[in-house]
């Protein structure tokens, strides 16, 4: 498909929609979905073609809107409405309503309120807009339109100079630049090169991958695309958990889509480059989000981790130079494709430019996926878009990096979001997952909570890793019955200091973490629970 | 460069001025000069996975640490194989191995003959700070000459590597994850009934404790036979030439 036959594709999509009155998007992405969002859709569809309006009424099924906490939601365009709470019978009523001329004015979401409007879409521009299982749809909204630009306008190795100037930083969490890995693979020689895309979100209250396969699958792909372009690859894997059917089933369609229109494939738009997409599926381990497990696991080896160097830039996936990016950082590619590399450093802070996703989960008013700008504070995502801590709870901490980051106590909530300064806060900026936890919750339960996690998750390789979550899993359990002795501290901070210096993956690396963090911000509640110093503690009270 | 000129690094370990070549590790250098890295999991002849964690030593000037047995140095660089937070870090990593499953050598068909016991006197380790964990794992006899006993293993994945790689039958691999991983045979059957096992008896001789072991030994009888790899890794290497 050429750059003409794209724009004429657009531009007939775009006459298409405007005979329609109404467009009603219902959200079908997987948390409206567990609340039976489809069923509205057919419900609303079975009323259109009821009164014979399938000329005049829109019914399309969209990605995730964000604010989760209200849905299932339906949308009402071009009129601007979102309802929430829906039902097949209410959405029948929004439907009937509209027809009167009168869109009802009850379980109408406000618009106009901080959670839309602080935000900065980027990553999620299209996500709620269009219909994620139709490319065509992908295409109206000016889709694939950088994955020609990069492949007929630009060399590669201007593309890779593009991701160097916008700043852009890995999304999974560690933030190594985006551009200088793309850079890295390209010099290396190879005839074949792969891409890998790690869906393999698995953080708990993470869903941000997630949404964003599930909404906007296209947006990865060509992300992908432009990658593979610009280190030279030609072929390319989303490894996304089995635990995401949605998402795997979306971007399977996708990749066959793209595929139909030659936008992925065999010379690709009358280009000689080639690129073929497959999907690999997780099999549930967490440390296959490591990117050295997730390649042996592609291999269709044990999801172990392998040591760096070599990195997988220079021996990867079947020992060959391999890109691996995470979900978002691909979806971010497209528009600094076709804006500029200043386009998308314009936003941010100094070291950590453009947006970011977070899934916002714990005590919070507003649950849902949000995109915000690097460098606003914790208390605005918090308090602006999140709206707050409901229920008359006092906020106590925000958790984000997952099972790898730490708490952020009240004191620390105007730190402004970036890489650095998550990190000298003891925590980690993660994937985006962020966990808000109010007064009612004890840090303790909140570490072990975590250790249980990576004691579970931990591979087995490595005898630090291994054992030593265990033992701080076990050691916490003192901490939680009240029975843990002065020297248990120690032990406990021994550890967490062994682990992190000798572990052999990131995982055993981090896993300390949200015991190094609440013993930073919370020690008292560590220090109330070790019991009053006596003679003997008793040895076996476990 | 060109291909044909080796590029040879001069680094120091422990102030020792050394040089390597570039295949080499900073602790086959360190071999090579009467330094010795404790180590548990490497076995001259097997690929080194870097997963037991007692090799790793400091780079001078740096926070860092790597385990020596798959780092290769760089130039210039200053390592250093022996101070006193290695050194705690070693014994940290021993003893949570000890807690880990049942280690009592009083008992074991290899007291006196065991590497990880050898490894704690040498690091002086003379108790166990850490509640001892003690899963059951069932022991397999089904073998004729061979038996596994998985609570003294450690999981270094020496058997895995030795069956696959020295004698081809990848019959052993790993399965669960965590603390309750499992060296298995086959697709987690009887040894005794294992079709692709040879019954080279070469698992039983790379392995570091008790878990593998002859049958019939009783405590301290179960000594193990190296030699045999580095030999047979040295033929083949010939026979490529």
């Amino acid at each position: 498909m050429t750059n003409e036959e794209l724009i004429a594709l657009a531009a007939q999509e775009a006459e298409d929609a405007k005979k329609y009155r109404y467009c009603l998007d219902i959200c079908t992405g997987t948390g409206c979905m567990s609340s039976c969002s489809d069923a509205i859709a057919t419900a609303i569809e079975a009323e259109v073609r009821e009164r014979g309006l399938q000329n005049e009424i829109k019914v399309k099924q969209v990605g995730c809107m964000g604010l989760c906490a209200s849905g299932p939601i339906l949308s009402v365009q071009p009129l601007g409405l979102l309802y929430r709470e829906m039902t097949p019978e209410e959405g029948v009523a929004v439907l009937v309503s509209l027809l009167d001329e009168k869109p009802q004015v009850e379980k109408r979401i406000d618009t106009l309120q901080p959670f839309f409007s602080r935000q900065e879409r980027n990553v999620l521009e299209n996500t709620g807009v269009i219909d994620p299982e139709r490319v065509n749809d992908y295409i109206a909204v000016g889709g694939y339109t950088a994955l020609i630009k990069a492949i007929t306008e630009m060399t590669s190795a201007e593309v890779v100079q593009e991701v160097l100037h916008s700043g852009l930083r890995g999304r999974g969490g560690a933030g190594y630049p985006t551009g200088l890995k793309w850079s890295t693979v390209a010099k290396v020689p190879g005839e074949l090169k792969y891409v890998v895309c790690n869906a393999d979100e698995g953080d708990p209250g993470a869903f941000m991958d997630r949404s964003v396969l599930e909404s906007d699958p296209h947006r990865v792909l060509e992300g992908m695309a432009i990658a593979a372009f610009a280190v030279g690859a030609s072929q390319g894997y989303v490894y996304v958990r089995a635990e995401y059917p949605l998402a795997i089933k979306r971007v399977k369609s996708a990749i066959k889509a793209a595929e139909k229109m030659g936008l992925i494939g065999q010379a690709i738009c009358g280009t000689p480059f080639n690129f073929r997409v497959e999907v690999r599926l997780g099999a549930g381990a967490f440390v296959c989000g490591e990117e050295t497990a997730l390649l042996n696991s592609i291999e269709g080896n044990r999801g172990m981790p392998r040591l760096r160097p070599p990195y997988p830039a220079q021996s990867g996936l079947f020992g060959k130079p391999t890109l691996v990016n995470n979900v978002e950082t691909f979806a971010n590619i497209p528009g600094i494709i076709n804006n500029g590399g200043a386009w998308f450093a314009r936003i941010g802070t100094e070291k950590s430019k453009g947006t970011k996703v977070f899934a916002l989960t714990g005590k919070i008013t507003n649950t849902g996926l949000i995109e915000v700008p690097m460098g606003i504070t914790l208390r605005e995502i918090i308090y602006d878009i999140g709206g707050g801590i409901p229920n008359g709870r006092k906020f106590k901490a925000v958790q984000t990096g997952g099972p790898s980051g730490g708490c952020i106590p009240a004191e620390h909530l105007d730190t402004p979001v970036d890489y650095e300064s998550l990190k000298n806060l003891g925590s980690m900026m993660g994937s985006g997952g962020m966990v808000v936890i109010d007064d009612s919750s004890n840090m303790i339960d909140m570490a072990r909570f975590f250790m249980e996690f990576s004691m579970e998750e931990s591979c087995g390789k490595c005898a630090p890793c291994r054992v030593g979550t265990v033992q701080l899993y076990n050691l916490l359990g003192k901490f939680q019955a009240g029975i843990a002795t002065e020297e248990d501290l120690t032990t406990l901070e021994e550890l967490c200091d062994l682990m992190r210096n000798t572990s052999l993956c990131g995982l055993g690396q981090a896993a300390p973490n949200p015991i190094l963090s609440t013993l930073r911000y919370f020690r008292h509640e560590y220090l109330e629970k070790i019991q009053p110093s006596v003679a003997a503690p008793p040895e076996e009270a476990l | 460069m060109s291909p044909t000129t080796p590029l040879i690094k001069t680094f120091t370990i422990d102030g020792k001025p050394v040089s390597a070549t570039e295949d080499e590790t900073i602790l086959d250098v360190a071999r090579q000069n009467g330094i010795d890295i404790p180590t548990l999991c490497n076995l001259e002849g097997l690929t080194p996975t870097g997963q037991c964690r007692l090799c790793m030593v400091e780079i001078g000037g740096t926070n860092r640490m790597v385990p020596s047995c798959v780092a290769k140095p760089d130039e210039g660089m200053e390592i250093v194989t022996d101070s006193e937070r290695l050194l705690k870090y070693r014994r940290m990593i021993v003893e949570l191995l000890f807690s880990e499953r049942n280690h009592i050598c009083a008992v074991c068909v290899t007291n006196g003959h065991c590497e990880l016991q050898a490894m704690a006197q040498r690091l002086g380790v003379d108790h166990i700070r850490y509640g001892y964990l003690h899963p059951r794992f069932r022991l397999d006899g089904s073998h004729p000459r061979y038996e596994v006993d998985h609570n003294r293993c450690i999981l270094c994945g020496r058997c895995v590597r030795v069956c696959d790689e020295i004698e081809g039958a990848h019959t052993r691999d790993l399965r669960n994850r965590g603390i309750k991983t499992l060296v298995i045979t086959d697709f987690d059957g009887r040894w005794g009934e294992s079709a692709t096992c040879t019954n080279c008896g070469k698992c039983v001789h790379v392995c570091p404790t008790g878990a593998l072991a002859e049958k019939g030994k009783s405590v301290a009888e179960m000594a193990k036979q190296r030699h045999f790899l580095p030999y047979l890794v040295m033929r083949r290497k010939g026979l490529k030439k």
